[in-house]
């Protein structure tokens, strides 16, 4: 966590942070009270990942800290200072989607698409370190992240077929 | 009804003739053709109303009543106006008092509360600041004095005589009374062989989309821009000029992607009305929004109610009569409850033939949220209740359930007794498949299944558009424009339809580029906005696929004519001999004519004519009786449905496990079959997780106890039970375009019965409660023993 803050007038302290974010370094003033996810979404204007409920029960701004799936509205920014985080804009590393992206669209995996982004990168932490997940284990896998609209059954045929796998839902 | 009244359909539809006697198979839809929105839903770049920002934007939040019923006596905004960065408070005075609700007699809610709050949440000042943090130090520096009033909670007593009165106009807090009768159902029962009552009670629940409503308004110039998560823009557009006196045409509501609605967002909030003021005050862009606990606050979901279903039987099994007797927790405010309130009985006469039908309901007003409409709008608690009902006069008489089902199931071409005209129905057939794939025979023999387990049966319908607007007017439901790009490589569809999650806008694209003869790949959508796209009632009761698919296909084939028309011209063949099917025009006479291709005739259209452009407008026919509530429960076609569900109950712990879910569906053509999938996969387990586990709890005076998703279960992808769905396929559906049926919220009718019918083969002890979570089974099942014992 960083310590390099300046005192407004009000004696308020704002800390420099400095994380990278999808391959690019930013370095930001911000309070102290600044979560992951309004970094991502205010400083950053990256709105891809979603916030839901500010609890995290929902999941829906899951992003990777150092390759970990985080709600990212439970983490302070401060706290993130020299880290690495992936956000759904950073998920594919080429123009074309990433196979999970790809496997979400073809599967039906997407409706209202508010739960996807945390979706995605859920079932990409599960898949870096499991690449060839049992069926139960992607259902666990994502079972923080809630969506409303799929029953959850095209996602998991989306995962499963994304790690080369059929699901026998 | 009388029988000769109400619009008349021939069995074939010739709607479906120029493609068949063409020799043409459709090749736009009845494909799984990727989401429109797909791409931008994955990576991120996809924008809903909070991802939106405008310069010089502020934040603006609602403050609510912290009691269920109280007299506001002042409001001392001064403290919260000193507070740098507050930019505007307001309250009741700031605002005008038109009253809004759904109806002329139900406009019962103000944008601010004037005299006094009605449940723990309602909204009583508003402020607009430089950033989020700011509202909260603001709304925690509003001080109001309020005179603490006893307050209605419980609906089952709320209209005796000396409870708390919600609103004065309403005395005993009867908020809606319906008494239908249709036929003679005394009589029926007074003659019947058999007859029974059970009782069912169900529970509050929220569909919870997981976006949040967010609003961005900005008055400006006498024009007023508001972005919101809305399910209908033009709802919304009228609801809002109407508040505040502006022309329809100075109203500007957009509709982003929207991330669930289920219903919820289907009527504007304080977030659209308060914003505006905010906006109008400051001169600036207010974007507002709930947070989570706001969101159950706000509510507008699923009524509970009290459930008493009466059934008149000839011993072999012969339904002749049903009254049902309900009671229902409205909250509040009517939202659009009064629809809710029809469609809870008005719906019951589709699945089952019977002949006298009286539906008698009471939905109160209690000083909780306001219930409206949730997917299934009114139909799953009731049939719920009725499907259970069913199960307990199977085995009074000693008929399989689904015997018993299958020996009254609706017929085509009927009219229910309460003036619900149906075309086609397959709900036998769904029957008879549900039958073999669920192995049902087998399984309902005594001692088949081992202890503890038992399957369940249920069944659902539901209409495909409602047959009349939600509020009054003389509009058509949909229309919709569709404009070729100049050098025809592109097409736009045009609609103020809007797309909350459930594929309307990929489905309406597929719709236009069939009937235009054009390919799904190269169209392009503008939707969800008053003013670029003419009108369409937006996405409520699984109408769009249906209305808007007819104003879609019209627009095509006005743009199918044109491109053959010119073609003829360039081809020097009348225009009747030529085809146009996936981008290509080709002779039917002379086949080795080489053909053109769409582009270039929308081209040559264009340098001769102009733009090609086609309309395409639908108009939902007259339908229904004519008794007071009539139009509610009318469409122009309904699906059918049934479900079947097999459970493993633990009798000491109360703890089941549904291990599969079974669902086979009457959807006639289906234009997307993945999208289609998606929605019975979604409804089934939006019905499931309601069945199962979601409940909104209240303390003792009146405040949501569980308002997020730690309280609030809603059921993760290690719940969901393995789900087979199946089809019986048809295209002759006379009413609808290709014959098609809705689909998006019939699937979640039958789910709660055929799990409580389920638990009741396993374990003989009968649900009447929701949710049938493991300590209400618990619960059922102690019940029973004590009941057992007694008896010996």
């Amino acid at each position: 966590m960083t310590t390099n803050y300046i005192t407004d007038r009000h004696g308020i302290r704002r800390y420099m942070v400095t994380i990278e974010v999808n391959g690019i370094e930013y370095t930001r003033v911000i309070k102290a009270n600044v979560l992951l996810v309004n970094f991502l979404r205010d400083e950053l204007d990256l709105t891809g990942t979603k916030k839901g409920c500010e609890l995290g029960d929902c999941g829906s701004c899951t992003v990777l800290l150092n390759d970990r799936p985080v709600n990212s509205c439970l983490i302070l920014a401060i706290e993130c200072d020299g880290m690495k985080v992936t956000s759904i804009e950073g998920l594919a590393e080429t123009e074309s989607l990433d196979i999970i992206q790809q496997k979400f669209v073809e599967f039906g995996a997407v409706q209202c698409g508010y739960c996807t982004a945390g979706m995605i990168m859920s079932a990409k932490a599960l898949l870096m370190k499991n690449p060839k997940p049992t069926e139960g284990e992607v259902r666990a896998g994502i079972s923080g992240n809630l969506c409303r609209c799929t029953g959850y059954i095209n996602i998991i045929k989306a995962i499963m077929a994304a790690s080369g796998q059929e699901a026998a839902i | 009804m009388n029988e000769e009244e109400g619009i008349v359909y021939s069995k074939e539809n010739h709607l479906y003739d120029h493609i068949r006697f063409a020799g043409q198979r459709p090749t736009q839809i009845g494909v799984s053709k990727p989401r429109i929105d797909g791409v931008p839903k994955v990576t991120g770049a996809g924008k809903y109303t909070g991802d939106l920002k405008f310069p010089n934007m502020l934040y603006g939040k609602l403050l609510g009543s912290p009691h269920a019923h109280a007299k506001i006596l002042s409001i001392d905004t001064s403290e919260a106006e000193k507070i740098p960065g507050v930019m505007k408070v307001i309250t009741a005075k700031d605002v005008p008092d038109l009253k809004y609700g759904i109806s002329p007699a139900r406009w019962d809610e103000n944008v601010l509360c004037i005299d006094k709050a009605r449940f723990v949440g309602d909204k009583v000042a508003a402020v607009a600041c430089v950033d989020e943090e700011t509202c909260y130090k603001a709304l925690k520096a509003i001080k109001v004095e309020y005179e603490v009033l006893p307050a209605a909670l419980d609906y089952h007593t709320a209209m005796e005589d000396g409870q708390p009165q919600v609103h004065d106009e309403y005395p005993n807090n009867i908020n809606t009374e319906i008494h239908h009768k249709f036929g003679d159902p005394d009589k029926a029962f007074a003659e019947a062989e058999y007859t029974r009552t059970d009782i069912c009670e169900g529970h509050r629940t929220y569909s919870s989309p997981i976006e949040p409503h967010s609003a961005i308004s900005i008055w400006k110039d006498g024009k007023l821009t508001v972005y919101c998560s809305s399910q209908s823009v033009h709802y919304f557009q009228y609801y809002i000029a109407r508040e505040f006196g502006l022309k329809m045409g100075d109203v500007h509501v957009i509709s982003p992607l929207v991330g669930g609605g289920f219903g919820q967002k289907l009527e504007p909030t304080g977030l659209e009305f308060c914003g505006a003021v905010l906006s109008k005050l400051t001169g600036r862009p207010v974007k507002m929004f709930y947070d989570r606990y706001e969101m159950f606050q706000h509510n507008r979901g699923r009524h509970q109610g009290h459930y008493e279903v009466s059934s008149a039987w000839k011993k072999d099994g012969t339904m002749q009569a049903v009254k049902v007797n309900f009671i229902t927790d409205g909250g509040a405010y009517t939202s659009l409850g009064i629809a809710t309130a029809y469609y809870a009985g008005g719906l019951l006469p589709l699945t089952y033939v019977f002949d006298h039908f009286q539906f008698d309901l009471l939905r109160m007003y209690t000083n909780l949220p306001a219930c409206g409409a949730q997917r299934g709008h009114g139909a799953p608690q009731p049939k719920y209740a009725f499907e259970s009902h069913l199960d307990n006069v199977a085995m009074d008489l000693g008929i399989d359930p689904l015997e018993l089902r299958k020996k009254n199931v609706r017929k085509p071409y009927t009219t229910t007794c309460n003036g619900l005209q149906i075309q086609t129905c397959r709900l036998g057939e769904a029957f008879e498949k549900l039958g073999e794939m669920t192995d049902w025979d087998k399984k309902r023999k005594p001692g088949h299944l081992p202890k503890g387990r038992g399957i369940g049966i249920g069944s659902g319908s539901f209409v495909t558009g409602a047959g009349y607007p939600i509020y009054r007017n003389d509009w058509p439901s949909s229309s919709a424009m569709i404009r070729v790009n100049e050098d025809g490589t592109a097409a736009t569809l045009y609609t103020q339809a809007v797309d909350i999650g459930q594929g309307a806008y990929t489905v309406l694209c597929q719709e236009a580029a069939e009937a235009m003869g054009y390919c799904y790949e190269n169209m392009k959508i503008v939707a969800g906005d008053t003013e670029v796209a003419p009108l369409d009632f937006g996405a409520y009761a699984s109408r769009l696929t249906a209305t808007c698919g007819w104003a879609c296909k019209r627009a095509g084939e006005e743009i199918k004519a044109k491109i053959l028309e010119t073609a003829g011209f360039m081809l020097h063949l009348p225009p009747e001999d030529l085809i146009c099917v996936d981008g290509v025009i080709s002779s039917v006479s002379r086949p080795k004519v080489k053909p053109l291709t769409f582009s270039e005739v929308a081209k040559k259209y264009f340098i001769i004519k102009g733009p090609l452009v086609g309309t395409g407008v639908y108009t939902v026919p007259r339908l229904g009786g004519y008794h007071k509530g009539a139009p509610v429960a009318t469409s122009i076609c309904y699906s059918f449905c049934t479900q079947a569900a097999e459970v493993e109950v633990d009798e000491e712990t109360g703890e089941v496990a549904v291990l599969q879910a079974w669902d086979v569906h009457d959807a006639g053509t289906v234009i997307n079959p993945a999208l289609m999938q998606g929605q019975v996969h979604g409804a089934f387990a939006m019905g499931f997780s309601e069945t199962v586990s979601e409940q909104v709890l209240f303390d003792d005076k009146g405040k949501i106890i569980n308002g997020d998703f730690g309280g609030y279960r809603v059921i993760t992808a290690l719940d969901v039970p393995s789900f087979t769905n199946a089809l019986i396929p048809s295209s002759d559906e006379p009413s609808t375009p290709w014959g098609l049926k809705e689909i998006g919220e019939g699937s979640n009718n039958p789910t709660m019965g055929a799990v409580r019918n389920a638990i009741f083969q396993a374990t003989g002890v009968s649900c009447e409660k929701l949710p049938m979570s493991y300590e209400n089974i618990w619960r059922a099942i102690q019940k029973k023993k004590a009941a057992d014992a007694a008896k010996k």
